[in-house]
């Protein structure tokens, strides 16, 4: 056997390791139901839910809270998802400029005790001189 | 009046720049086939190139007619409204116009089209096959602007920047009214853009993919002429700029990231991002292929493969960026207008032929005699490419996820993948590895390209070795790196150093023409040190001290409070300890358009939906008066500055002004860092949540309290005593006459750790009561003076609360940033001298060819047309 085709080898050997390391850290996006399901099941692994604000009748976000004066660091909110699955998120960070005008949310994180713990928040806010053109931004609760 | 001619002159000009570069595309190819006789190929090249330069001339007229409308505020037109305000300073105005995609692929064509013109000024004998596949490129991205609807068939073929409001909204109720309706003003650029890195991030970064082009041409030119080792001369100059070119304008774009967005990093593996960075780790690898490949064969055919595969990432990655694809998974994606259809042609045309060209001569390219040692230069070279293409497979391979999704979607199942969540620790983990190897291999490759280091005598390696390893023993203990992987990696970076720094003390005396590798690799081992230090070990200072915890339990507790407990509430004028600094949020400033630093928001009055304000005092900076009271200044109304005093230990004091943008417009609240820049670390402070500062205060219903002197009282928590009531001879805003009279309140508030003294006044002029209330912004409280009661001798105060005025930031530590930004530069230093040194051996061999053998003159610039 050749020295090239040794060298072939292995750099088949690493792309095969780097395409199974990707599909094994790759998320899912799934719903509330299944992500309590997952964390029944013992599987640690984040995902990503995508859900809306609960709303009250008025169009006002509720069950919704947020107190910087007693800690920044907490903030929580009822996300509903596509199957119409409402859920306690708690996020520990601060609350994301502009949530309360986010149409859709994405949560990434995992259900810890009863209550879906997010790492992280996606939002999709509508900008209404942009004729339906959706902009997301981007919030990671601190990890380092 | 609606100037409908300039944006009909400029779909005309559209149309025209499409139909030259297609002609043009056609006419060069006919040059470049062989077999016609010389004649005809020249008349073909002739004609080529008059239609290409009317191509040029049609593209600089789009350009310009997109710039006048922009310029002149047009608001007529949906592009200079959607992106363009008046109040945006000329500079911005600049960037308004790539600010949306058609404007972008814009600024793509015009670099193509000044690229043409340098190739057909300085390479005449490539001209006709280098620019058929420039024309073609150019057909394919002139056709994303064209706008054209094919009747009929309801197909529509770009989208062109030069539509009118009312043609792309036509249901807009003002048109029912006045169908020749105009705004008075646009809707303004992204506030977040408005800063000068976006002036020159976007043209380089496209300057960047638009030379890519060029080593692709030159390796299509190669295959279709057969001048299979020919292509590199002429290609490499220009591969090594464009990844200079490429390189700094990714830079660019993480140095304003760190700037201006608060992710808090200059990297946050964006899909965006990625999908630039991973052409230029090919093109990278190109180059070094490229080098080696007029030596042996197996570099030759890789540097084939990996420069058609630079080109095809650039436009794999317009495609994601572009086609909507990647969704809600990038932050800064553009959304989809129609165009991934012809993207995806664009896209998959440019893939089947020169893959396919590369396959049928396949057979024609030479091939390696014996194998290649162990110990030669090239085999080393050829790991070091092989690394930075696995190192780009990986980014690709997960940035693409969003991508195998849609492709399941079209087969017709549903696979619901998203990104890793731990985005950071998903690529660091090979990442850290791949870097490690490539940056030891670019100090033992450049030991095996000079030395000629070979089997038996490696020993020239073991000093750079021991010096490295001394170095690394020291700093290690010093910095107190730990974990193994960043040993690995700072070990092998100083080892970079070392030898690279060896090579070029030793080939810098001789020529230094030729020490643009060894800077380069210079430059990239100090920038992974200090991405090394500033990424992994960035500290979080504003661990919240204030007891203010909602939680003591293990859950918030663990992991060193590190998980939750790092934004920090200021309240105005309230110290708080933080880390060794003592924080105290002072004020809220605006920026003026032409007085220096920002100035107190108090000091001016901001006429709402303008960029204007009326001074409410002079406006005295640093002694200067620029204005009196009354006066009308220019301010950035989107922009709001925390004024945040930070007190080092040693009694120090510097200010930060971290910002808030509030541009209703843009629906949206944005907060940028500000950064204390020391020349060991930075300290990058930002606020993550404020109260509006556009919005006036909700006050709470009025409570009366009626008291005597020395009485205390509890307002809203607070503890109040009316300690005295005085006579006063002036009160502001109010001019006392001879009959009148004056007295003012002394009232004190005690908060937890400080007093504040509000005094409010009561006024009696010309028979008339009049009451001036006093608001006290750091206790949320507006005190009136309501009334003096004679017989009972008590006073009566009306009182209104309010939320008091209050911030959340969060501030980190980047330790040795600074070795990140001299790599850059030391970076680009190397590449401009590896460039210039290969675009003089190409000038040297045109000139050479270009003189019939026996008359060769150092000095002739002859050249064939």
């Amino acid at each position: 056997m050749k020295k090239i085709h040794i060298f072939g080898l292995v750099i088949i050997a690493v792309a095969i390791g780097i395409i199974v390391s990707t599909a094994g850290d790759a998320s899912t996006y799934v719903d509330f139901t299944k992500a309590k399901e997952m964390a029944q099941e013992g599987d640690n692994e984040s995902i990503h839910v995508v859900g809306k604000l609960k709303k009250g009748a008025g169009g006002q976000i509720v069950e919704m809270q947020y107190q910087p004066e007693v800690d920044p660091n907490y903030f929580v909110f009822t996300l509903i998802d596509n199957q119409n699955v409402e859920q306690k998120v708690i996020y520990k960070n601060s609350k994301p400029q502009d949530f309360d005008k986010s149409e859709q949310v994405v949560v990434v994180g995992k259900m810890k005790d009863g209550t879906f713990s997010a790492e992280k928040i996606l939002m999709k806010c509508p900008s209404k001189y942009e004729n339906g053109k959706m902009e997301t931004t981007e919030h990671t609760a601190a990890k380092s | 009046m609606i100037h409908s001619t300039i944006g009909s002159a400029g779909h005309l000009l559209v149309i025209i720049a499409f139909v030259t570069a297609l002609v043009a595309t056609f006419a060069y190819f006919k040059s470049g086939m062989a077999g016609g006789s010389v004649e005809d190929t020249l008349t073909w090249k002739r004609f080529a190139r008059i239609v290409f330069y009317t191509h040029v001339a049609a593209v600089l007229g789009v350009v310009f007619s997109l710039y006048w409308i922009i310029g002149n505020h047009y608001f007529e037109y949906h592009y200079a409204w959607k992106n363009s305000s008046l109040s945006l300073p000329t500079g911005y105005t600049i960037s308004s116009f790539w600010q949306d995609q058609e404007g972008s692929f814009l600024l793509w064509i015009f670099w193509n089209v000044v690229l043409g013109c340098v190739l057909i000024f300085t390479n005449r004998s490539w001209e006709a096959p280098v620019m058929t596949v420039f024309a073609l490129v150019q057909a394919f991205l002139t056709s994303m602007i064209l706008g054209v609807v094919i009747p009929g068939l309801a197909i529509k073929i770009g989208s062109t920047p030069f539509l009118l409001l009312k043609e792309v909204m036509p249901d807009l109720p003002v048109y029912k009214m006045d169908p020749n309706f105009i705004p008075k003003d646009g809707n303004g650029l992204n506030p977040l853009l408005q800063n000068y890195w976006m002036v020159i991030h976007p043209p380089t970064l496209f300057l960047g993919f638009a030379t890519t082009l060029i080593p692709f041409s030159f390796a299509i030119a190669g295959l279709w002429t057969k001048k299979i080792q020919d292509w590199i001369r002429p290609a490499l100059p220009w591969a090594l700029f464009s990844a200079m070119i490429l390189g700094v304008g990714i830079l660019m774009g993480a140095y304003w990231a760190y700037e201006t967005l608060n992710f808090g990093s200059y990297w946050n593996w964006d899909p965006v991002e990625n999908s630039s960075i991973v052409p230029w780790l090919i093109l990278v690898a190109a180059v070094h292929t490229m080098i080696i490949g007029r030596r042996n064969a197996t570099a030759l055919k890789t540097a084939f493969i990996l420069t058609i595969a630079t080109f095809i990432l650039i436009l794999y990655s317009t495609f994601m960026t572009r086609s909507g694809v990647l969704g809600n998974a990038s932050v800064h994606s553009f959304t989809d207008l129609g165009l991934s259809g012809q993207l995806l042609i664009y896209l998959l045309t440019f893939t089947i032929v020169s893959v396919g060209l590369l396959i049928y001569r396949w057979k024609t390219l030479p091939s390696d005699e014996e194998e290649v040692s162990t110990y030669s230069q090239e085999f080393w070279i050829f790991i070091g490419a092989t690394l930075l293409c696995l190192s780009g497979f990986q980014i690709l391979a997960t940035t693409s996820i969003p991508v195998y999704n849609k492709i399941a979607e079209a087969f017709g199942t549903v696979l619901n993948m998203a990104l890793p969540a731990d985005q950071i620790g998903h690529y660091n983990k090979f990442q850290l590895w791949f870097f490690s190897l490539i940056i030891a291999l670019t100090g033992i490759g450049q030991y095996f390209w000079w030395k000629r280091v070979g089997k038996g005598n490696l020993q020239s390696l073991y000093n750079p070795l021991l010096i490295a390893l001394l170095i690394s023993a020291a700093v290690i203990t010093l910095k107190g790196v730990k974990d193994i992987q960043y040993i690995v990696l700072l070990t092998t970076g100083i080892f970079a150093i070392v030898a690279n720094g060896t090579i070029l003390l030793n080939i810098i005396r001789g020529n230094y023409n030729l020490s643009g590798g060894a800077i380069t690799h210079i430059g990239v081992a100090l920038m992974l040190i200090g991405i090394l230090f500033s990424s992994a070990y960035t500290k979080v200072v504003s661990i919240n001290n204030s007891g203010l915890m909602i939680s003591r339990s293990e859950e918030f507790t663990s992991n060193d409070n590190k998980e939750n407990k790092e934004n920090i509430t200021l309240w105005l004028n309230k110290a708080e300890k933080m880390g060794d600094y003592m924080l105290t949020w002072r004020d809220v400033r605006v920026e003026p358009r032409h007085i220096p630093g920002y100035i107190p928001k108090s000091w001016v009055d901001i006429v709402e939906n303008d960029f204007h304000a009326v001074a409410l005092r002079d406006i005295i900076v640093d002694d200067k008066k620029y204005n009196s009271k009354g006066d009308t200044i220019e301010i950035f109304p989107e922009n709001f500055y925390y004024e945040i005093e930070y007190r080092e230990p040693s009694g120090k004091i510097f200010t930060l002004f971290p910002r808030v943008q509030i541009n209703p417009r843009m629906g949206g609240i944005v907060s940028s860092p500000d950064i204390q820049r020391k020349i060991d670390k930075d300290l990058y402070t930002y606020v993550g949540m404020v109260t509006n500062p556009t919005a006036e205060p909700v006050w709470s219903k009025t409570e009366n309290f009626t008291i005597n002197l020395r009485d205390t009282f509890f307002v809203n928590d607070y503890v109040a005593i009316l300690d005295n009531v005085v006579r006063t001879d002036s009160v502001e805003g109010v001019t006392l006459g001879a009959g009148d009279a004056a007295v003012k309140a002394i009232i004190r508030v005690l908060d937890k750790d400080k007093e504040f003294v509000i005094t409010p006044s009561f006024v009696i002029r010309d028979r008339m009561v009049a009451r001036k209330p006093e608001v006290s912004n750091d206790l949320g409280m507006r005190i009136q003076f309501q009334e003096i009661n004679p017989q009972t001798g008590k006073f009566t105060f009306a009182i209104n609360t309010t939320q008091r005025d209050f911030i959340v930031m969060k501030a980190t530590e980047k330790p040795l940033i600074n070795i990140l930004w001299l790599g850059t530069f030391v970076l680009v230093i190397g590449f401009i001298m590896a460039t210039v040194r290969r675009f003089k051996d190409f000038i040297k061999m045109r000139n050479k060819e270009a003189l019939p053998a026996g008359q060769a003159k150092p000095k002739a610039k002859v050249q064939v047309v």
